[in-house]
């Protein structure tokens, strides 16, 4: 089984970063704060400012090691690339295939479709005694409806419209009652639906900084395996956008981020002192707790799951790589359809 | 017309498997493990090119050679020429990491080189060796009709595959596909299987689970 490679997070502001031998050191303050041999290395996320040394920067891309800069917040700044790796009849096909994009968005709704309704599912399951009536109804009104879109994505002839709003229409209900998976005493922590750019309230602030790091590494899934992340099925193509991650990112979502968002503010792994309130009504991770937001995405990473279409046992985190695989023989024709990620 | 040659060395990947080497050579997938980097760095010490005289036989490595009726290229690690009575007589050498194999990969890898020699020097060329790095031996290869006829198919097949961009579908064969480094990569297991049959089974099961609670 492919490894799964670590992932390099530096959060302390004036960090530097730099190569020694075949290992990447991380210095504050002039002072060695961690150490990690590139071969176990895949990428290298800085959050605000970091110095990164330009042998670093050039041993990194040699071994395809992708660096990403973010801001403070994780938005996205810059990345540091090698060489493309260079499949180009992958990516004509994948151009092609972007034409005519029904097949491949039919699997990508229905795996999140599901997943959504799987989180739902799995709340009722283990909480739905304790849930209030009302709310219990709610999501239970939820998961019939997802189910019914889940049948007509599978079944109908639609077209790719019809599926991008059979999306839409499933977001919609599952962020309808997603608040009421929060089982937080804090009253504080709320979720007053989907709200991002900025992120209004602190359960949108969790899922946000969440979703930024799977977008990632779903790109750099796609990278690896020679597609290009800007051309994408589901989501348009828009200049500067990666649509391909954020497609691949979207059945996995649920599984992957919700369910340990829920987690990190369930078991009060993060209160509310662990955001801070901007004047125009953002609420963000401060600093502190993203370093446990961090170290929770890490470990749930790790956790080994049996993949649904391979039939074999891989890590959470390798999930990505392998839907960007099978995506890839998907285009190569070694598979009729793209099958989906459906993580019970 | 695209006419760039072949690399010699994909000749062993396509003998051993089609599949493989479109892989490699169309999709440009590779996977690096310990035996190929081990592979990589023995011939790091034996790609210096030069030549050398030991016991009265001249020895050049890391020797460029094609062949154009097979559109064939790549560098020979070693080339030794034995003196005849006809002249020097080459006589390609290859090192191979670990030991010799039940298939005839690097054979055909081998004959490949002498088939370019031949065309290169207009001599015809009996046979060469295959140095294993594990067993420190040389292994002599007679290039026999019957490895030269399995040569030019496989060279044959191979640009036809490079060519037209298709990478062959996979057959799993456990005693090929296990031991082979591109297995992850080529998944071979789910070759053949339906994967928009197997969607919709799993959605009907988990509705159907919906159901039934």
């Amino acid at each position: 089984m492919k490894k799964l490679l670590n992932t390099v997070y530096v959060t302390s502001e004036g960090a530097a970063l730099s190569k020694d031998g075949e290992n990447l050191v991380v210095q504050v303050e002039g002072e060695e704060r961690a150490r990690a041999p590139f071969h176990m290395i895949a990428s290298v996320v800085a959050f605000g400012a970091v110095l990164l040394t330009p042998p670093l920067l050039q041993a990194c891309a040699a071994r395809g090691i992708t660096v990403v800069l973010l801001d403070r917040n994780g938005r996205f700044q810059a990345r540091v690339e090698g060489p493309t790796s260079g499949n180009v009849l992958l990516r004509r096909q994948q151009y092609r295939a972007s034409e005519r994009p029904e097949a491949i968005v039919r699997s990508l709704v229905a795996g999140k479709v599901a997943n959504q309704r799987a989180v739902l599912q799995r709340a009722l399951r283990d909480y739905g005694e304790e849930t209030q009536i009302s709310a219990k109804t709610a999501i239970e009104a939820a998961v019939a409806r997802l189910g019914g879109i889940l049948r007509s994505v599978q079944i109908s002839t639609s077209d790719v419209n019809a599926l991008r709003g059979a999306e839409g229409e499933a977001a919609q209900l599952y962020f309808g009652v997603f608040g009421h998976l929060i089982r937080s005493p804090d009253p504080a922590i709320v979720f007053r639906g989907r709200s991002r750019r900025p992120p209004l309230d602190p359960m949108n602030a969790l899922l946000s900084f969440l979703y930024t790091l799977l977008t990632h590494d779903c790109r750099s899934a796609a990278e690896t395996v020679g597609l290009d992340p800007a051309v994408g099925f589901l989501h348009r193509d828009r200049p500067g956008r990666p649509s391909l991650a954020l497609d691949l990112m979207e059945e996995m979502r649920p599984a992957l981020v919700d369910r340990l968002a829920l987690s990190l503010v369930n078991r009060r792994q993060i209160r509310i002192q662990d955001f801070r309130m901007e004047d125009n009504g953002a609420v963000l991770l401060n600093d502190e707790s993203r370093k446990t937001v961090l170290s929770a995405w890490q470990e749930r990473k790790k956790t080994e799951r049996r993949h649904p279409f391979l039939d074999e046992t891989a890590p959470l985190g390798l999930a990505p790589f392998l839907q960007a695989q099978l995506l890839a023989r998907h285009l190569r024709g070694d598979l009729d359809a793209y099958p989906p990620w459906f993580g019970k | 017309m695209d006419d760039d040659p072949i690399p010699l060395s994909a000749l062993q990947h396509a003998v051993y498997c089609l599949r493989q080497a479109a892989l490699i050579h169309v999709e440009r997938l590779w996977e690096e493990n310990r035996f190929t980097a081990e592979g990589r760095v023995l011939h790091a010490a034996v790609d210096r090119q030069g030549q050398r005289y030991s016991r009265g036989v001249r020895r050049v490595s890391a020797l460029p050679l094609s062949c154009r009726r097979l559109q064939l290229a790549g560098v020979a690690d070693l080339v030794e020429y034995h003196k005849s009575e006809a002249g020097e007589i080459p006589y390609p050498v290859e090192y191979k990491r670990g030991k010799p194999k039940l298939h005839r990969a690097d054979e055909a890898q081998l004959c490949g080189q002498a088939l370019c020699l031949e065309e290169m020097t207009g001599l015809s060329i009996p046979e060469g060796a295959l140095f294993y790095e594990q067993t420190r031996r040389r292994v002599v290869v007679r290039f026999d009709m019957e490895l030269r006829t399995l040569t030019e198919r496989v060279a044959r097949e191979l640009r036809e595959t490079i060519l037209s961009g298709v990478t062959p579908p996979a057959i799993y064969e456990k005693r090929k596909c296990d031991p082979c480094s591109l297995i992850e990569l080529c998944r071979p297991r789910i070759a053949g299987r339906s994967a928009k049959a197997w969607r919709d089974r799993e959605i009907d099961k988990l509705l159907s689970e919906a159901q039934g609670g």
